[in-house]
């Protein structure tokens, strides 16, 4: 299973809709071993093309001396399909090669809905994964609807929108 | 001559689950050999058996992709860095698209050995 932020899967939904109808691509990095996917950092598409995406190799070597340094992995490697599914093609599977990331892909086929789904690709084997997806804005506002609420074993979430 | 070299996650099993490793050699191709000799096969995962580096592996020396530095023929010194990284690479291809592309990475090799047993 895959836990994401939800900001974090915005960004990355918002870098794809940028991005479109060329494929985008990124990385989301975390501590390592932490299977917790913390710092985004969108990559360029060296290939520029609508059905192929490449890490650039100068910001590929950047970026993971970067993650060395702070002690991070790849947690997360993402792109888009821009009219498919978001499932990994034959290219996808003969590519990878991180088998510790979450292969993360995002579908902009279609323009209002968010088509998301995690994978990992281990020796050309795809396993799909769920994604949960975690909402860091729900604390503060349970806390401020809790004055609100009827009594303190209940929280009334609907009052945090007023 | 010590040159330090390391290792993506995916070819740990060739050197034992080591990260950084060392080896030496005038040039990227001497290194490799090198390297070969106490991690038997890592050279198969990085270079062709028509004798090219893969088009989806990039090699590092210092901070400068080998590409432009002459690829295997590049020129080492001690104390230099060798970064070794599997090119991040996919996307949405057609099936035909794809197996193009997979022969331009892996049938290579192939028709190395159909070449020698021809001639």
């Amino acid at each position: 299973m895959l836990s994401i932020d939800r900001s974090i899967v915005d960004a990355i939904v918002a870098h794809a809709r940028r991005d479109h109808p060329d494929e985008a691509c990124g990385v989301v990095a975390g501590p390592v071993g932490s299977d917790t996917p913390t710092r985004h950092i969108p990559m360029e598409n060296a290939a520029r093309s609508m059905t192929f995406y490449e890490f650039d190799s100068m910001e590929h070597l950047r970026v993971w001396r970067e993650m060395d340094d702070r002690d991070e992995e790849p947690v997360v490697i993402y792109h888009s399909h821009t009219a498919t599914e978001a499932y990994p093609s034959r290219t996808d599977i003969s590519f990878a090669g991180e088998p510790g990331a979450h292969y993360l892909l995002v579908s902009t086929r279609e323009p209002d809905t968010e088509e998301i789904r995690s994978f990992r690709i281990v020796d050309g084997v795809v396993t799909e994964e769920p994604v949960r997806i975690l909402d860091a804005g729900v604390d503060p506002h349970a806390v401020q609807s809790y004055m609100f609420g009827q009594s303190p074993a209940t929280v009334d979430y609907e009052c945090s929108g007023r | 001559m010590a040159i330090e070299v390391r290792i993506p996650t995916i070819l740990r099993s060739y050197t034992g689950g080591a990260k950084v490793v060392e080896g030496s050699g005038d040039t990227l191709d001497d290194l490799l050999n090198d390297l070969d000799s106490r991690h038997s096969g890592l050279r198969g995962r990085l270079v062709t058996e028509a004798g090219a580096l893969h088009r989806f592996v990039n090699v590092y020396v210092n901070d400068e992709d080998v590409r432009f530095l002459g690829a295997l023929d590049a020129k080492l010194n001690d104390g230099d860095s060798v970064t070794i990284l599997p090119a991040v690479a996919g996307g949405a291809f057609g099936f035909a698209a794809a197996a193009a592309m997979a022969q331009h990475v892996a049938v290579a090799p192939a028709e190395g050995r159909t070449r020698v047993t021809a001639s």
